[in-house]
């Protein structure tokens, strides 16, 4: 088990290094002058060239990129262009709400997603099962920022006309802030993970050990959650990291729909404001997670499946 | 949302690949399947609408009319007029245009660089594959939409940068499906004899590697279709894709979002065109692998 977490955490370094070195050469492809685009239509020489002393734009390629690694190491990412913060004091201020959201969407969406699959596979090719496995083709299909707008227009407006109260479409209050942005995001999720719910626990009922666990006379409950479930778990677990990084894609969108203040909208509202070492911060910050995720979610399927390794 | 760059998923497809394609039993199943048809309908009726509408609407699509602002529908203007006074089915159907255009072009740079990097990756093995596959692994490292809004932040907006950023982000899943393909198929009996005979190994990729992978290829380019229309409308809704006065989906239901209070209509056709369409790829390519491939049913 150590060699392989030893291994599997080495293999994931050149993966940070090339994501880290993609988003150091993202600034060096804006067109033209990269200082100039960065400092806007109305800079003067002055400030232009304080930009490209302040992003070392001044210095030969290999050296910013030199520089770029060793601030890496050091946990510095720069200065906002913008705010005149650190880039890591930007994003942690956002990132509690981004978190907060894409957990909350996790667990609903797992645990829907899991009670889902679970009856479908009880009742294969039955309505029910055609329904839910329906979802999830309209789940990924479904464009997440519509979905929100939709959520909105029927729980925010809607409601309100009619006198029912409704939620708060925008900002994040207090608990019911919460409801519609995770929704959202959750319901994108719910179909794929009863799919792979439902397809893992099918094979797994016609396994030997199920129908021996049914002949000795356990219980249906207990044949279904103790015998099937624990063991078509391993499947599910990837798609729910895989999709845990999907709503880190789906966040940018989601918060941009909500006026949510998380990491996706700073990314959003930085782009716009060329504001490029907060962007290369989130992305870097993005994809970083995402590649712990998948790391943990590797760690995790050898702890849960002992006949797993690599 | 990229679940379709998945290596699991990728895998099962490419296993998909030479069982039992032969023409016949494979149109056999094609035909049962509703919802290729439904998904197939769709599309055709995307098609109709974005050649045919443009002819029967005389209205000009990017002309302002602020007098006919927020027009509810009516027999002149069936889906009713847009903020600034423009036909709303007009412009929906002319967008039509631009995202079929966009997804398309996206995926065939996805295909043109993913298909041959693949196929060498799987066929020469060793440090090639080694390279190819830290490269996908980079790739596969940004989430969703993010290598493309990163690319697209970098780029600008813009169609042209738009097709580049999602066609990059298209790669990875090419290049995880060929490399499989071609694992099992350079071990095949014909590939042996076509080595014996000392055809050189390019020759090899191009003849028999590449064109025995197109079955799961022809697949998750079906379902890479629905993920190219997705992103590219998602930056168009967050102001980064093709920009106005050209109708676009994305951008369209992005700038309704300010009129959400006075004029929900707006709001909901955009979206609900994007949905459309990609469903109609998602049927498409889900009853594609099922013909292709029953076992995976």
């Amino acid at each position: 088990m150590l060699t392989y977490l030893a291994r599997r955490i080495l293999l994931a370094v050149p993966t940070l290094l090339g994501v880290a070195s993609i988003v150091f050469l993202l600034v060096r492809l804006l067109p033209g002058d990269p200082a100039a685009v960065i400092a806007g239509p109305q800079a003067t020489d002055v400030d232009i060239e304080r930009i490209r002393h302040q992003l070392d734009l001044d210095q030969p390629l290999w050296l910013q990129y030199v520089n770029f690694l060793t601030r890496l190491v050091q946990g510095n990412l720069g200065i906002s262009t913008r705010s005149g913060h650190t880039v890591v004091e930007e994003i942690f201020t956002r990132a509690p709400y981004t978190i907060e959201l894409a957990l909350i969407a996790t667990v609903v969406a797992t645990a829907l997603g899991i009670a889902m699959g679970l009856l479908a596979s009880t009742r294969p090719n039955s309505k029910l099962d055609l329904g839910i496995s329906g979802l999830a083709v309209f789940g990924i299909s479904m464009p997440v920022y519509w979905l929100g707008l939709m959520l909105i227009i029927l729980f925010s407006i809607k409601f309100h006309e009619w006198n029912l109260g409704g939620l708060p479409a925008a900002g994040a209050g207090d608990w019911a802030g919460f409801i519609l942005p995770s929704t959202t995001l959750a319901l994108f999720s719910v179909g794929l993970v009863a799919r792979m719910t439902r397809s893992a626990m099918l094979e797994v009922l016609g396994q030997d050990y199920v129908r021996t666990a049914r002949a000795k006379g356990a219980n249906r409950r207990s044949v279904l959650i103790k015998h099937a479930l624990r063991n078509a778990l391993v499947p599910v677990i990837t798609a729910v990291s895989l999709q845990f990084g999907a709503l880190l894609g789906g966040a940018v969108l989601t918060e941009t729909v909500f006026s949510w203040p998380g990491v996706g909208r700073l990314l959003v509202d930085s782009i716009f404001a060329r504001d490029y070492p907060v962007v290369q911060g989130v992305v870097l910050i993005f994809a970083f997670a995402f590649i712990l995720v998948n790391l943990i979610t590797d760690l995790a399927y050898a702890y849960v499946d002992p006949r797993i390794r690599y | 949302m990229n679940l379709l760059g998945s290596p699991d998923v990728v895998v099962d497809l490419a296993e998909a690949t030479a069982t039992d394609t032969s023409g016949g039993r494979t149109w056999a199943r094609l035909r049962r399947h509703r919802s290729v048809w439904v998904g197939v309908g769709v599309l055709i009726a995307y098609v109709a609408a974005t050649l045919v509408l443009p002819l029967l609407l005389h209205y000009d699509p990017n002309r302002n009319n602020l007098a006919d602002a927020f027009l509810g529908s009516s027999p002149a203007h069936p889906l009713g007029t847009d903020e600034l006074g423009r036909d709303e089915l007009l412009r929906l159907a002319l967008a039509a245009r631009f995202t079929l255009f966009v997804g398309f072009a996206a995926v065939a740079i996805g295909l043109a660089i993913g298909l041959p990097l693949g196929a060498a990756s799987g066929y020469y093995g060793g440090w090639v594959d080694l390279l190819i596959q830290r490269f996908t692994d980079i790739l596969l490292a940004f989430p969703g939409i993010l290598l493309a809004l990163a690319l697209v932040a970098a780029l600008g907006p813009g169609l042209k940068n738009v097709i580049v950023s999602v066609g990059i982000a298209s790669i990875p899943a090419f290049i995880r499906l060929v490399r499989a393909s071609a694992l099992s198929i350079r071990e095949l009996p014909y590939v042996e004899a076509a080595r014996a005979l000392g055809v050189p190994s390019v020759v090899i990729v191009l003849r028999h590697v590449i064109p025995n992978s197109l079955a799961p290829v022809i697949v998750q380019a079906t379902l890479q279709l629905g993920f190219a229309i997705l992103v590219a409308a998602g930056l168009g809704f967050l102001g980064l894709g093709v920009q106005p006065p050209t109708p676009e989906w994305g951008s369209m239901l992005g700038l309704s979002r300010n009129y959400i209070f006075s004029d929900q209509a707006l709001v909901t056709y955009p979206g609900l065109a994007i949905f459309g369409a990609v469903l109609a790829f998602n049927l498409l390519g889900d009853g594609l692998r099922d013909a292709l491939d029953p076992r995976m049913k």
